[in-house]
């Protein structure tokens, strides 16, 4: 079917996409916008490696048709850092070596940045919850839970500013 | 894994969306979600030429906790639903049960009408509807019209929805104070599909038995069902441990689960007593022996 | 001058992590050429028939179609995928043609190609083609297939691709004068690994210069970039491949399959870029598949419990085809069944069988993970027969250090003889059971709580790693001063761009971040070994210590110009060479002045290392749903040397938990048809989150290697190795009283269930003074 303009803002900059009605959100982003930091592991739903945060919810873009997504501001991976500097999200990763191959870790960081937005206080059990919706082959998630709680203090003290 | 071509139209009313659901017949499928509809248009399973995208139809998506009923529009979301600071004391059995529901990203986009069309046996939403006894409200060409739940499944993955009509509500009787109530399911995974499960709840009447006894099933059976059998084993009962036993074995013995690649039929069979039993001797508040 | 501070033996952070952590890995699929077109591959949804036509009128005239491609466009023979490793007489002979031709005998073969302008327009296109294909029997189990009444290759006469025999001692004698033996049937399923990333390639061709670019290899580039030279019928050195960032392997990833040959051989055809990024129902269908295996196996012990021998037979049931690693999957389960114990007589025969499945082939621990469960099974089905407790009978059994090395004689008919090389085993044991607490926990032993019953298990592993014959490396010093390691081991998520800086600096006593790490591609080397049977730091980091001290040699040569004095007079320090006469020159203002210096390092070796160690869990079942809750989990294994702690232990705990989902979820299953019934992530089932919890790993530096100069023993699969033995060795403690034993994966629920349930009906009710539940 012909090509569809789809309006997005993605990490604060507005882009324009011709892409089919059938392309979905994380296609669009990966090759039409040229953002590949969304990775793709299932197309079905499942990984959660594609997570990004749409109108400030994470979700799973590759379930979602990038027309559907039209006028919606969405960040990526590519939107976590502060121009060269790691997030304390981000940085906590580094330290406590909670990725390895690094291809689910966008879809983790981008739920765990909004997960620690409003539950800065969330506990290993209501982490290991949410992370669930993330399948990490490489790392058994034990030093990926040990990293999100370490970056709780950070988003504590930007609920406190 | 990419879906097969489509043109995709976003009507902003229930009507103009009925109205395409009818132009278009079978070729067409409406989306809301898409949590359910995605992946199956991702393995090819449904190749609709037309999506109707209902997303952003106004005032689907409202929580309403009135005095006989509480009303889910077709839009509302999982996570609407766990933030919603009226329902967990308007329908705690409701809010129990979607907690299992997915996971996290999954819960921000699926919807209570989305997960009702889909009709999955094993889903949560559609075993509360029918172990509740909601009507579920459909807009159609000629009007609005509402089906009681057990009317609404007919198969996996099958209902009662023509092709072009559309769920706009889902009615469930008011909670009443001072029930016993309880929803207990396993799955291989947390956030997996469940094996079984069940959603149960009873009054007490004034001489402490029970009375109103609902108990539904979701994973063993094509659709969600209601325990009957089961269910007049207790019915005017004091709820006691060997009451919770006999309601199990019957509930057990009135189903014959089909076969799947992650269990057989006698388990599935054995798992919804157990279920049964967990579930009604939490809801009275009782010790089970083995342990829950 | 300041004395270097090591950098091996930090848990440093990885340097990898800052591009991977802001999106800006290269995967891949990140990667696309202008002009590229798009492939989908028709594969064969009926698991054994003749191809007798593909008709591709209707689907050649779909929009955006460019080609489409089959057997018969390769003109001529269509080349078979040959053996890279672990030949074994009879496996030559079931060799994959890398399209489909004459017969289809898996459900994903290849039959046939679209190229597009898109992938989704490929597919479109897919559903068009006409494929006819006459059904022949399926084979879905070895049984069958070994009835050869359907066979899989005509001309082979059988399904049985080999039979062989290994052993050492008077294994009858043994077995007719053992005070006690016990024999078991054993069953391991099958699964496989799963990465992150499915496989991808983009094969670019370059018309004027007659050369091959192709992205997305990894693993083993240059033994692929040799096979594809001999397919295209090529120079080797007019292809490249090159190893981009990597989602993960685990064994499975970067072999050579079907698609390393066909998307280049398109790209060449249609001297167009091609790009195909594989979808995961086909990974599931196309990918190796590992694990299945049947084992009887029969122990004989004096009454004290000492194992005077072992036998079996071991039947591995390989799928359709011989893939690159040949046997090593049903090899290493015989070979491994010996295990870390003192035994004098062993005797294993192994039945290598094909049937219509995906092929099968390496996966992290592959023929271990199934070995150890048979076998750390029956040494406590003896203990519980003898009387004696799990943990005495393996101390009684353990091969200790004075013995070392210990030999296992030939226990692989493509291995000389091999011995383990250093350990402690016994000490190994003693470090897991405190670390996990055995002595406080055993109370915990066939203990029901809370309606549970809960269970501990103990299994002992030995484990080789480190296989040779060689690593390469180049060592250049730029003109900025900073200095690139290029090396033939290839990374796949294991931090080795971290890791081999450290070992790097430390060769050359320089900061870390001077260094950077180039990997994998075949424009680096020469020559390159790549990575599997954790050989990259054994291999790879030897490398780069040979390779540091040529450098060195070749800045004081560089200098020694420059300062017009002899080589052997110019001293290095630090980043700078110092002339006798003290003139100073850094490592920068050297290459700036004559260009950058390289040297070249290499270590060859073909003696395996040998980590070791054991694994405890505690878990507890429901009997009433057979649900298993993982409680705890003590994965200990004695590497040599660590590297980047942080790093092992990393892998070490991604390898238990991708062991336990081997033990509970991971399953791949057919039907009688041959079908793959589970090729989705909704119902091919991993660990998430929630799942396992409660694992630590605990690495020890005990027991270097003699073989290598970093004295490092492989890591990265010791933690899968024994996942299932301790797991399983739990379950069947905790269902002591049921009398159940525990002998075929996988675990799951329904299973558990059923076991339980017969032996509830087989039981009396006067053997349990507790009601039934």
């Amino acid at each position: 079917m012909a090509p569809t303009p789809v309006k997005l803002s993605v990490n604060g900059k507005s882009y324009e996409a011709k892409v089919e009605p059938r392309t979905t959100l994380a296609d669009c982003l990966r090759h039409s916008l040229g953002l590949t930091g969304t990775h793709v592991g299932c197309e079905h739903g499942v990984c959660g490696a594609c997570t990004v945060i749409l109108d400030g919810a994470p979700v799973r873009s590759c379930l979602m048709f990038a027309v559907q997504a039209h006028g919606a501001e969405i960040t990526t991976v590519e939107g976590l850092a502060n121009g060269d500097e790691l997030s304390p999200l981000q940085a906590a990763f580094r330290k406590h070596h909670a990725l390895q191959c690094g291809f689910c870790t966008p879809g983790i960081l981008t739920t765990m940045h909004v997960l620690l937005s409003e539950e800065p206080d969330a506990d290993a059990d209501r982490i290991r919850e949410v992370l669930s919706g993330n399948i990490c082959r490489c790392t058994g998630y034990i030093q990926i839970v040990e990293a999100i709680l370490d970056a709780r203090a950070a988003y504590k003290d930007d609920a406190r500013t | 894994m990419k879906a097969s071509g489509f043109e995709y139209l976003r009507p902003s009313r229930v009507e103009e969306a009925v109205a395409l659901l009818a132009r278009y017949g079978s070729d067409a499928k409406a989306i809301a979600g898409g949590q359910s509809l995605v992946p199956m248009m991702a393995f090819r399973l449904a190749t609709p030429r037309y999506l109707v995208d209902i997303g952003r139809i106004e005032g689907l998506n409202r929580i309403l906790v009135e005095r006989e009923v509480v009303r889910l529009g077709a839009l509302v979301r999982w996570r609407d639903i766990e933030r919603s600071a009226e329902l967990p004391r308007a329908h705690p059995l409701l809010v129990e049960a979607i907690r299992h529901v997915a996971h996290y990203q999954i819960r921000n986009r699926g919807t209570v009408g989305g997960s009702l069309a889909h009709a999955d046996p094993a889903a949560e939403m559609p075993g509360v509807a029918v172990s509740c006894e909601a009507e579920i409200l459909v807009a159609g060409p000629s009007g609005q019209r509402t089906i009681a739940a057990p009317d609404f499944f007919l198969g996996p993955l099958m209902t009662a929805l023509e092709p072009d009509e559309l769920i706009v509500e889902v009615r469930l009787p008011a909670w009443r104070e001072g029930r016993c109530w309880a929803f207990q399911e396993f799955a291989r995974r947390r956030g997996d599909f469940a094996l079984a499960g069940v959603a149960l709840f009873y009054d007490l009447d004034a001489s402490g038995r029970a009375a109103n006894v609902h108990i539904g099933a979701i994973g063993v059976s094509d659709t969600p069902l209601r325990l009957r059998e089961a269910e007049a084993q207790i019915e005017g009962q004091v709820v006691s441990e060997v009451v919770v036993r006999k309601v199990a074995q019957a509930a057990s013995a009135s189903v014959t689960p089909a076969e799947d690649i992650h269990a057989p039929s006698e388990y599935r069979r054995a798992l919804l007593g157990v279920l049964t039993e967990r579930a009604l001797a939490q809801a009275a508040g009782l010790p089970l022996r083995e342990g829950a | 001058m300041s004395v270097h501070k090591p950098y091996i033996g930090q848990g440093l952070e990885r340097t990898e992590d800052l591009r991977l952590l802001t999106g800006r890995g290269t995967f891949v699929d990140d990667y696309e050429p202008a002009g590229v077109l798009h492939m989908a591959i028709l594969r064969s949804s009926i698991a054994h028939g003749r191809l007798q036509g593909i008709d591709s009128a209707a689907a050649l005239k779909m929009p955006g179609v460019h080609a489409i491609l089959t057997a018969a466009d390769i003109g001529g023979t269509v080349p078979t995928i040959p053996i890279r490793l672990a030949p074994i007489a009879g496996l030559e002979k079931y060799l994959q043609p890398v399209i489909a031709h004459s017969k289809v005998r898996y459900v994903g073969e290849p039959t046939a190609l679209v190229l597009a302008d898109s992938r989704a327009l490929a597919e479109d296109a897919l559903a068009k083609i006409d494929v006819t294909i006459d059904p022949l029997d399926p084979i879905a189990d070895w049984k069958t297939a070994q009835a050869d009444s359907a066979l899989l290759f005509e001309e082979n006469g059988t399904n049985v691709a080999a039979r062989y025999s290994v052993g050492f001692g008077d294994v009858d004698d043994v077995f007719a004068k053992a005070d006690y033996t016990r024999r078991e049937f054993f069953r391991a399923h099958r699964h496989t690994a799963l990465p992150m990333e499915t496989r991808g390639l983009v094969a670019e061709w370059d018309d004027v210069a007659g050369r091959l670019i192709v992205t997305g290899a990894t693993k083993v580039t240059f033994f692929n970039r040799r096979t594809l030279a001999a397919m295209l019928q090529m120079p080797e050195s007019t292809i490249d491949l090159i190893e981009v960032d990597v989602g993960g392997g685990f064994g499975v990833r970067g072999e050579f399959y079907p698609e390393d040959f066909l998307i280049p051989f398109a790209a060449r055809k249609l001297k167009r870029p091609v790009k195909w990024i594989e979808d995961r129902l086909e990974h599931l269908q196309a990918v190796n598949h590992s694990r299945e295996i049947d084992c009887e196996l029969e122990i004989a012990c004096s009454r004290d419990g000492k194992i005077l021998g072992l036998r079996g037979q071991v039947f591995g049931d390989m799928g359709a085809y011989t893939r690159t690693n040949s046997g090593v999957v049903p090899a290493k389960a015989a070979q491994f069944l010996h295990g870390p114990y003192r035994i004098s007589a062993v005797k294993f025969d192994v039945s290598i069988v094909m049937t219509s499945k995906t092929p099968v082939g390496t996966y992290r621990s592959p023929g271990r993970f199934e070995a150890n469960f048979f076998r750390e099974q029956l040494i406590d089905m003896a203990a519980r027969d003898l009387d004696i407790d799990p943990i005495e009978i393996r101390r009684r059994n353990l091969i200790t250090e004075s013995e070392m090395p210990y030999s296992i004689g030939k226990l692989v008919p493509y291995e000389t003889e091999t011995a383990y090389d250093t350990g402690n085993y016994p000490a190994g044991l003693g470090k897991c059971l405190e670390a996990f607490g055995w002595d406080d926990k055993k109370k915990l032993q066939g203990q029901k709580i809370d309606g549970r019953y809960h269970g501990l298990g103990i299994a002992c592993f030995v484990e080789s790693g480190g296989a040779g014959p060689r690593e390469n490396v180049r060592m250049t010093i730029e003109r900025d001063g900073h200095i690139t390691v290029a090396i033939g081991s290839s990374v796949m998520g294991q931090g080795l761009e971290t890791v081999f800086a450290q070992i790097a600096a430390d060769a050359l006593e320089l900061a870390f971040d001077r260094f950077r790490v180039l990997h994998g591609s075949t424009t680096l080397l020469d020559e390159g070994f790549g990575t599997y049977h954790s050989r990259a730091v054994v291999m790879g980091g030897s490398a780069i210590l040979d390779g540091a001290k040529n450098l060195q040699t070749a800045i004081a040569k560089t200098a020694a110009l420059q300062f017009n004095c002899a080589a052997e007079e110019v001293r290095i320090e630090g980043a700078n060479a110092i002339a006798p006469d003290g003139r100073r020159m850094s490592f920068a203002a050297l290459a700036s002045a004559t260009g950058p210096i390289t040297a070249d390092g290499t270590f060859a070796n073909n003696k395996r290392t040998y980590s070791y160690g054991a694994h405890a869990a505690h878990v507890s079942v429901d009997p009433r749903t057979g649900h298993v809750a993982v409680h705890d989990y003590v994965a200990l294994e004695d590497i040599g040397r660590a590297i980047n702690p942080a790093s092992v232990h990393g892998q070490s705990y991604g390898a238990v938990v991708q062991g336990l989902g081997g033990v509970f979820l991971d399953h791949l299953i057919y039907d009688d048809n041959a079908q793959l019934l589970n090729a989705s992530l909704a119902d091919y089932l991993v660990p998430t989150a929630s799942d396992f919890p409660n694992v630590r790993s605990v690495t020890m530096e005990l027991c270097k290697s003699p073989s290598n100069p970093l004295g490092a023993k492989g890591a990265g699969e010791g933690g899968m190795v024994a996942v299932a033995a301790a797991t399983a060795n739990a379950v069947a403690a905790a269902l002591a009283k049921f009398n159940v034993k525990i002998t075929e994966l996988p675990l799951n629920p329904p299973r558990i269930w059923r076991l339980i349930e017969t032996a509830r009906s087989t039981m009396t009710s006067s053997l349990s003074a507790e009601p039934m539940d």
